[in-house]
């Protein structure tokens, strides 16, 4: 069970998307996990053969929990364990082991799935290359130093991507965006009790895979404001604002091992809502597998960026130049909210602006902001 | 070049070392009218005479007492104790006085002795006659351990021991003495402190020395026959040891077999497989292996005493473990 957030503690398998003796490849889509934030989408981080499903559909299940067991190309077949049953079962303590009679120590496992020897790691090291996925030719199938060219390919570039010169492109724009844009900053808070509840309505009539997920509907809000204050959805280009016609909102991805992409989502205020999520599911997977298409990583007219999931309370976004705004949503906290008269706890989200004051000034910013947290308050029009 | 036996290896050794230092004697259990329980020192008797070819009561603390006695005084005594086992009466004498003599008297004294003696299994002698205790004194700091396989090594590590100022213990293993070997002509000098490499390989290292040294090389040559190529580590000197040989061959290889005829647990092969496993760790490929003894007295039936001792096919077993194929 992965952790999709800072604060979730367990989910609830709803769905395996994958049976026993089926290939899988790194970046695939296996199960749908429902969490306290909806239900997420798992892909699976290594390539190979299902060998198991642990956990039932149904079975809630603490994080770090194993939910299925993948033997990659090399690994002998392990020892089958009953898959946690479709009830109450798993919330049980287990009993302690009892150890097997014994009159000598344990020996070692028959098989070495998964080792590698010290002289492989150090080689692995010394290279900056990855023992996952390699083929073990040594004692029980283990990793040993001639198996090391084999993982010539260093991580990022079995994804497509190469961290070190993403950190490099990463660098030299958000310099040039601190050089040359003033940015002004403006926030709010917005009340996403309405919003939550629609969502979970419509959820609830979805099967799992077509759920869609709150994110998605921050990108929409922020996508359809842009529409209406369109000095905000752009380009600032010799010295002078150019207005995109369409809305293609930039989806900052933060990347496993480091790297930071923000593809453009394309016409966010206008697809349908389940399309957008379709395309939105896509283009997190693709970016996270290096797989991002040309167009995705430079026609963005307005970047949002979320940090809710890692627990920040708000984030004020530095511009991707030559964009002229960046949009940041915080975390969806209970919070005491003055309604009519009364306080009352509510799910308060703070949305900050990052503007470009050479493009527009802060009274527009403060007009797109408001804009926004209205469609957010109105989600049924979403 | 000439082919010589390794008993006449010794019995070279020993006749030369006495032609040319009157300062070198011979002492022991039958050493003299005898020639020797492995007739090393056959024919000596008549050439040097009865002050120098010295036959001793049956009394090992006695002797070996006495031998590092005349070494303190200026002698070059060499002490010939039959067996290893029957070095335990001796064991006193040289661990609390061969060894400590120079530290305890803050370097005013030395003691040059040498003492030989036979060690290892193989000839059905049984319990009493037969063990590899190589181990008990590499554990003592202050002695120099030889391990001789091969007749350049028999002859020259007694004439190298002679000039060494500290005592010097050599094991003759008891397979050894009618084994033929070249023995180039002039004899070549050889030192105290190397490893020599017997058969270069790439794929595992195995560490022997003594008796076993045969039956490793015998092992590596199964093993080139199935595509393995193994190297064979000839220790030689057990101690001080020379672990930078040791731990350039695991760097080669990234495998190591230790072969060694004494018992496995806490033993001489322990020690080298620690070592190992501290300094050369991050150049292994598998775990560290050893063929050792048996953890029994050694047995008296051919089949049983053969049973205890490492054998060729289980260094091979073990080589391929060690490769992934076993």
């Amino acid at each position: 069970m992965p952790s999709l957030g800072a604060d979730m503690e367990h989910g609830t398998l709803v769905e395996w998307m994958v049976e026993p003796g089926q290939q899988v490849t790194k970046g695939d889509l296996i199960a749908v996990i429902e969490t306290d934030k909806g239900a997420i989408e798992v892909e699976v981080w290594s390539t190979g053969t299902v060998e198991q499903l642990c956990v039932d559909v149904g079975v809630e299940a603490e994080i770090g929990t194993v939910l299925a067991r993948i033997r990659e190309p090399g690994d002998p077949p392990a020892e089958a364990t009953a898959p946690t049953p479709a009830s109450t079962e798993a919330e049980k303590p287990k009993p302690a082991p009892t150890p097997a009679p014994s009159t000598v120590p344990a020996a070692a496992p028959p098989t070495a799935a998964g080792r590698a020897s010290p002289w492989a790691r150090h080689l692995a090291s010394q290279r900056g290359v990855s023992l996952s996925g390699v083929a073990g030719t040594g004692p029980d199938g283990a990793i040993i130093g001639v198996d090391v060219p084999q993982a010539k390919a260093t991580p990022a570039r079995a994804k497509g991507s190469d961290l070190d010169a993403m950190r490099r492109a990463v660098a030299r724009a958000m310099a040039k965006s601190k050089r040359e844009i003033p940015h002004y900053y403006l926030s709010t808070e917005v009340d996403m009790t309405p919003t939550l509840a629609w969502l979970s309505r419509t959820n609830a009539a979805l099967p799992p895979p077509e759920r869609l997920l709150p994110a998605l509907l921050l990108i929409r809000a922020a996508a359809k404001a842009a529409r209406e204050v369109p000095q905000l959805n752009g380009f600032w280009r010799d010295d002078q604002l150019e207005m995109a016609d369409a809305v293609h909102i930039g989806v900052a991805v933060a990347l496993r091992g480091g790297g930071l992409v923000a593809p453009a989502l394309h016409d966010a205020d206008s697809k349908p809502l389940p399309a957008l999520m379709a395309a939105l599911s896509d283009l997190v997977r693709r970016a996270r597998r290096g797989r991002l298409r040309g167009s995705e990583m430079t026609d963005a007219t307005l970047t949002t960026t979320s940090m809710g999931d890692r627990g920040v309370e708000r984030v004020d976004g530095v511009i991707y130049p030559p964009q002229v705004a960046i949009v940041g949503f915080g975390r969806i906290t209970e919070r005491p909210w003055v309604v009519d008269g009364a306080v009352v706890p509510r799910q308060g989200m703070t949305v900050s602006l990052a503007g470009d004051h050479r493009a527009h000034d802060g009274h527009l910013g403060a007009r797109y902001l408001s804009v926004l947290c209205e469609h957010l308050r109105n989600p049924e029009a979403l | 070049m000439s082919q010589i036996t390794y008993r006449e290896a010794v019995r070279m050794a020993l006749r030369e070392s006495m032609a040319a230092d009157e300062r070198v004697f011979l002492m022991g259990e039958d050493v003299g009218r005898y020639g020797g329980s492995y007739a090393c020192s056959m024919g000596l008797l008549e050439e040097f005479g009865e002050a120098r070819i010295r036959d001793t009561p049956l009394s090992e603390s006695g002797f070996v007492g006495a031998g590092i006695g005349a070494a303190l005084v200026g002698m070059k005594p060499i002490v010939e104790v039959m067996t290893v086992n029957f070095s335990l009466l001796a064991l006193d004498q040289i661990i609390n006085n061969a060894a400590t003599l120079r530290h305890m008297s803050g370097g005013q004294v030395s003691v040059p002795i040498v003492i030989r003696m036979s060690t290892g299994a193989g000839k059905q002698l049984a319990a009493q006659h037969s063990h590899s205790w190589e181990g008990f004194y590499t554990h003592v700091p202050g002695l120099k351990v030889m391990s001789p396989a091969t007749v350049v090594d028999a002859r020259g590590m007694l004439l190298a021991a002679l000039d060494d100022p500290d005592p010097v213990i050599i094991f003759e293993h008891a397979g050894l003495y009618n084994r033929k070997g070249e023995m180039p002509d002039p004899p070549p000098k050889v030192d105290l402190s190397t490893a020599r490499v017997a058969r270069e390989g790439t794929d595992v290292t195995l560490i022997t020395h003594g008796g076993c040294l045969w039956r490793t090389l015998e092992a590596a040559q199964a093993l080139a026959e199935q595509g393995v190529s193994a190297e064979v580590l000839d220790l030689r000197v057990l101690r001080p040891l020379d672990w930078q040989s040791v731990f350039d061959s695991v760097a080669k290889t990234h495998r190591a077999v230790i072969v060694d005829e004494g018992w496995k647990s806490w033993g001489f092969s322990a020690e080298v497989s620690a070592r190992i496993a501290e300094d050369a760790f991050w150049m292994l490929d598998a775990p560290v292996r050893r063929v050792a003894g048996v953890e029994v007295p050694i047995p008296y039936p051919t089949h049983l005493e053969q049973a205890s001792i490492p054998q060729a096919g289980q260094v091979v077993q073990a080589a391929l473990q060690a490769v992934g194929r076993g």
